[in-house]
């Protein structure tokens, strides 16, 4: 073993990340391995909601006091990563008034913070909820972007030496003499950031211990070993409309449904979910009625949902994990709680752990967990210090206001790149050229864009959730071809082309799920923008050879004479 | 009291403009009322008539050759070749700063992403800039303007195999313009000649901006610059920048909001002006009267509805993008005359999975008889005296074809020649 233990995290979700950031400030050497960007899997594809845990705080109060616990800590570590919105739970008159009261005492009960408030006050704070509520319940909910608290965490993870490697996925663990020694890894494109077109290739990593954070997937590693890991993922929906209708977390104050949430989310909202258990977290049905039942379930809380434009849906697979012993049928009766599952205690083979379940809001706390887990493995005696050191962007929140004066960022643009950037605004904005726009929607401008591609090589789509460049309502029909431009600088043309084409795919997966009415308008504009202004769907480039001589070259003839057999006189209407 | 003509023409895109010129050209006492801007505000200002079948094949060389293979339902085949060639004669007529009506073949020009694209009418600016001219060729971009990236561009036309040198710069557009300016910025500077302050001297832009690209010219016999040569005077731009660099210069199309696009949609409105037409924009047509024959429409102005007769109608409001067409979840309509729009029941089969598959939505719109009039589910013509013309029309996808404005202008120079013809 060389001075420090080295340990392989598979999984670059919030949970993977987390445990690289926290064994990496405790000293321990750490590669982690994602088989797509970061946040690939379930990270990217959840509803944004930093919980008070006031969700949870009838039915699974272990659960809910975690939540109200990691809550405060990320509002100090990671504040520029999360809006404290507040959040209410909003009873209807059909809905049931013991649980209401059972709602209240249970947060009261998990210290959540948590009053009662009229109809006519929760309608000053959110005008646009229905007219005919009863009364809600104030809780600290809050909105959290996973993109930018996952990239925060692993660029501290990186200051503090961990290697993190994108597009990588593990193949296969190495078991010796029934002890997990390290990984098998396929690199999509050579080892370090992605560039596009790089020959790939397999690397076999040793490690003195593994951690399976791999979420809906990691009954897959569990296979690798011949281990089970009994994760049951569960899809949910989430749509995501154009403006923010409301700026406070909506709940629906009743037990477990589907169709019970509003997350205001930057310039959006996002409307949720659903909650069916799926065979395979990669592929799974997304339905119609899920998208349907979002809109006409929610409009009774927010009438104004029924008219409003849907800009896309998307899916999530929440990684739940159940004791072999429970045995529930519904998904919604599986704990959210996580799941420490050390094989050798378990299963008789070393050198491996699995973390499976919980929720985003703790992933602070379950790195926390497994980083002491590990340690003890090796007998080190180090003390988290993630709890208390904030996250790059977060470190001093109080210059943010200095940076809105110095930028002269009085604009909403310069505002928001701020908000994103948090204090390492200074280090990104303070450029030599001019800063132009390159998404208006988000207000992401090229500065912040140059930023993002120094840490995602040639992938848009990494440069995309770092940003939020494309994600808003134009879904990145006006600037898909910026974002390809701005990686033009230091990338070639046939890298940057496949880069490009990459996010123009992306870009529409999700937004089939929301064409009717002004998106299917947007989706129109945006397809004729690619395929007719810039003639992409035949880009000459990628087929074949076009004959140049065969076409016009600007040259009349020299007589003037007009082509043969034509009216040129715009003469009489000659008839049908 | 109603409104009255003879002729009224519902939307002011290349459509409704075309039909209203080719009504009023004949005589017709001819109406156009508009909402909105039109799709031109977004489009190249290309004129495009047809660049690859719906197959796929093409580029194509002649594009007439291939429109009677087109399927029937295709708005080309309703109208048919010779009112194809006649519309486009008609246009080359009364937009006389357009290039290629001298010949039948495509024109490659090449495109703000760097690809070509096969087209039928350039705008003059965009003639020195044809990839199948053998002049080398220096793109210019501007270090603040995201949509053109001069060097990339220049590269991606080079693996497109392009029959010359390319090769792009980026320079810093003189005076200090906003990092954000709008493209109408730059051409009403250019426009005026007006003073930028370059190192504390004031020069006059034209000059200013010629010196730095002179300053990187490498012999190219042709610059090309993005699309903001001017607006109301972009020849004498374009001659003054050619003059003092030796090249000849043109302009690259660009996405919204797009000069040449505008340029055009202001050139067919003065042509309008003279041809008698008259004109009303900025209020909706909301409603309408009548049962197999439209006796008037209402238009909503300030709150009011004010009717509008006339004995002949065109439907010209665009497709989904100028809200011709229009969609909620559970069904495609065309909202004033709610008019038969054929789709799937399941919302799903909208789309394909590909952004750039075989998508259903792109040739969303009513369906007509072989006189234009709009036709129901059954077949039967909804209103005897409605036509329908341009986007608004289904059956074609113009994106992946190349065909948007070729489509435009000729079936609405066919519907607005038979509107008035039988309005007398
Ligand atoms: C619909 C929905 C809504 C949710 N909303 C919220 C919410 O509002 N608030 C909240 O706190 N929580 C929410 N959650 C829960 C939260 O999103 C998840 O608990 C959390 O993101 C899980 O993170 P993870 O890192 O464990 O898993 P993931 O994010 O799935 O990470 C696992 C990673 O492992 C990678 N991987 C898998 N196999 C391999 C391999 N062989 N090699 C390399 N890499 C591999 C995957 O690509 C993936 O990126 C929601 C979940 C869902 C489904
Ligand atoms: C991004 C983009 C790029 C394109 N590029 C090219 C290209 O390079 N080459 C090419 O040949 N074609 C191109 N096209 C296609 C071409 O521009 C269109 O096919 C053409 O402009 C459509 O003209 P139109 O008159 O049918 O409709 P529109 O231009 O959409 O005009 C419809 C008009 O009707 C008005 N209207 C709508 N409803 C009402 C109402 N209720 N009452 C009154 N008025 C109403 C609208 O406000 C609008 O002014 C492009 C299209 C797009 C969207």
């Amino acid at each position: 073993m060389a001075s420090a233990p080295h340990i392989a995290v598979i999984g670059g979700g919030s949970t993977g990340i987390g445990i690289a950031r926290d064994l990496s400030m405790r000293g321990l050497d750490v590669t982690l391995l994602e088989q797509g960007n970061l946040t690939h899997g379930t990270t990217g594809r959840m509803h944004g909601l930093l919980h008070s845990g006031g969700r949870y705080a009838v039915s699974d109060q272990a659960s809910a006091r975690e939540c109200i616990e990691e809550n405060r800590v990320l509002r100090d570590i990671a504040g520029h990563c999360v809006e404290m919105t507040g959040g209410l739970f909003v009873k209807r008159p059909e809905d049931s008034e013991e649980y209401f009261q059972e709602k209240l005492e249970g947060c009261r009960a998990c210290d959540i913070p948590a009053e009662v408030v009229s109809a006519s006050e929760a309608r000053a704070m959110e005008p646009h909820l229905a007219k005919d509520i009863d009364k809600a319940i104030s809780v600290p909910d809050g909105a959290v972007d996973p993109f930018r608290l996952v990239a925060a965490n692993a660029a501290s993870a990186s200051e503090h030496g961990a290697r993190i490697e994108t597009h990588s996925t593990v193949e296969d663990l190495i078991v010796e003499d029934e002890e997990v020694v390290g990984v098998e890894v396929e690199h999509a494109s050579g080892a370090g950031e992605r560039v596009h077109g790089t020959e790939g290739g397999r690397e076999e990593i040793r490690a003195d211990y593994v951690v399976n954070a791999t979420g809906a997937w990691a009954g897959r590693i569990g296979d690798m070993a011949g281990v089970d890991v009994e994760v049951r993922p569960s899809k949910g929906v989430m749509t995501i409309m154009n403006t923010r209708q409301v700026d406070t977390v909506i709940n629906r104050c009743r037990p477990k449904g589907d169709a019970d949430i509003v997350v205001p989310h930057e310039t959006t909202c996002i409307l949720g979910t659903t909650d069916e258990e799926v065979e395979d977290p990669e592929d799974y049905p997304e339905e119609q009625w899920e998208v349907d039942m979002m809109l006409e379930t929610l409009t009774e809380l927010v009438p104004m949902l029924e008219e409003a434009r849907t800009i896309r849906s998307f899916w999530g697979v929440r990684p739940l994990y159940e004791p072999p012993n429970v045995g529930s049928d519904d998904p919604t009766d599986i704990t959210r709680d996580y799941f420490l599952l050390d094989h050798a205690e378990r299963d008789g083979l070393e050198g491996m752990t699995s973390i499976v379940g919980g929720k985003l809001t703790t992933y602070r706390m379950m790195g926390e967990e497994i980083s002491d887990h590990v340690c003890e493995q090796f007998g080190i005696d180090a003390e988290c210090r993630t709890a208390d050191v904030p996250l790059p962007g977060s470190e001093d929140f109080s210059v943010l206001r200095d940076y809105m004066d110095e930028f002269g960022l009085r604009s909403p643009i310069g505002r928001r790149s701020v908000e994103r950037l948090g204090s390492r605004a200074d280090e990104v904005l303070k450029t030599d050229g001019p800063n132009p726009t390159v998404c208006a929607c988000e207000g992401v401008t090229r500065a912040e864009i140059q930023d993002a591609i120094g840490q995602s090589g040639s992938d848009l789509n990494a440069v995309r959730i770092r940003t939020r460049s494309s994600m808003g309502n134009c879904q990145g029909g006006f600037c898909c071809h910026r974002m390809a431009n701005e990686l033009h600088d230091e990338y070639d043309e046939a890298t940057t082309r496949a880069a490009w084409d990459e996010l123009l795919e992306e870009r529409w997966r999700g937004q089939r799920h929301a064409l009717w009415g002004e998106q299917l308008s947007q989706a129109m504009l945006n397809y004729a923008l690619h395929a007719t202004t810039q003639n992409r769907d035949n880009d000459p480039a990628d087929g074949d050879p076009v004959d140049f001589a065969a076409f016009d070259d600007g040259v009349e003839p020299a007589d003037g004479s007009p082509r043969g057999g034509v009216a040129t006189d715009g003469g009489e209407y000659c008839g049908d | 009291m109603a409104i009255e003509s003879d002729v009224l023409v519902i939307g002011g895109g290349l459509a409704g403009l075309t039909s209203a010129l080719a009504s009023a050209r004949v005589g017709a006492d001819t109406r156009l009322v508009s909402y909105k801007q039109s799709t031109l505000r977004n489009a190249s200002g290309l004129v495009d008539v047809l660049g690859y079948t719906p197959a796929g094949e093409g580029p194509l060389t002649d594009p007439y050759a291939a429109i009677p293979s087109l399927p029937t339902e295709h708005p080309y085949r309703t109208v048919g070749v010779e009112r194809i060639r006649e519309a486009l004669s008609l246009f080359d007529e009364v937009v006389p700063n357009y290039r290629g009506g001298h010949t039948d073949t495509n024109a490659l020009v090449p495109t703000h992403g760097g690809t070509i694209k096969p087209t039928a009418r350039y705008p003059a600016g965009a003639s020195a800039g044809l990839a199948s001219d053998g002049r080398d060729v220096l793109l210019v971009g501007l270090e603040s303007m995201v949509d053109f990236d001069a060097p990339h561009a220049a590269a991606h036309l080079e693996a497109a195999g392009v029959p010359f040198d390319v090769r792009g710069v980026t320079i810093r557009f003189p005076g200090d313009l906003r990092a954000d300016a709008k493209v109408t910025r730059y051409a009403k500077l250019l426009d005026t000649n007006g003073d930028v302050a370059v190192r504390g001297r004031n020069r006059p832009v034209r000059e200013a901006l010629a010196e730095r690209v002179n300053a990187e010219l490498d012999g190219e016999a042709r610059v090309g610059f993005p699309a903001i040569l001017g607006d109301d005077d972009t020849a004498g731009v374009r001659a003054a920048l050619s003059d003092a660099l030796g090249a000849a210069v043109f302009e690259v199309p660009m996405g919204p909001p797009s000069l040449p696009g505008l340029r055009l949609e202001d050139a067919l409105f003065d042509a309008l002006d003279r041809a008698g037409g008259r004109f009303e924009t900025g209020n909706p047509v909301v409603d309408s009267d009548g049962e197999g024959r439209i006796e008037r429409v209402y238009i909503e102005k300030n709150g009011a509805r004010i009717p509008n007769s006339a004995d002949q109608y065109v439907l010209a409001t665009g497709g989904l993008v100028g809200k011709g067409v229009d969609s909620d979840r559970g069904r495609v309509y065309e909202p004033i005359f709610d008019c038969h729009v054929p789709h799937a029941d399941d919302r799903y089969e909208w789309f394909e999975g590909e952004a750039f598959g075989d998508h259903d939505f792109a040739r969303f719109g009513v369906r007509t008889d072989e006189d234009l009039r709009p036709v129901g589910g059954d077949g039967s013509v909804e209103f005897d005296n409605l036509r329908a013309a341009g986007s608004v029309l289904g059956g074609y996808d113009f994106a992946a074809e190349k065909s948007g404005s070729g489509v435009s202008i000729s079936t609405g120079y066919a519907a607005g020649r038979r509107a008035a013809q039988e309005a007398q």
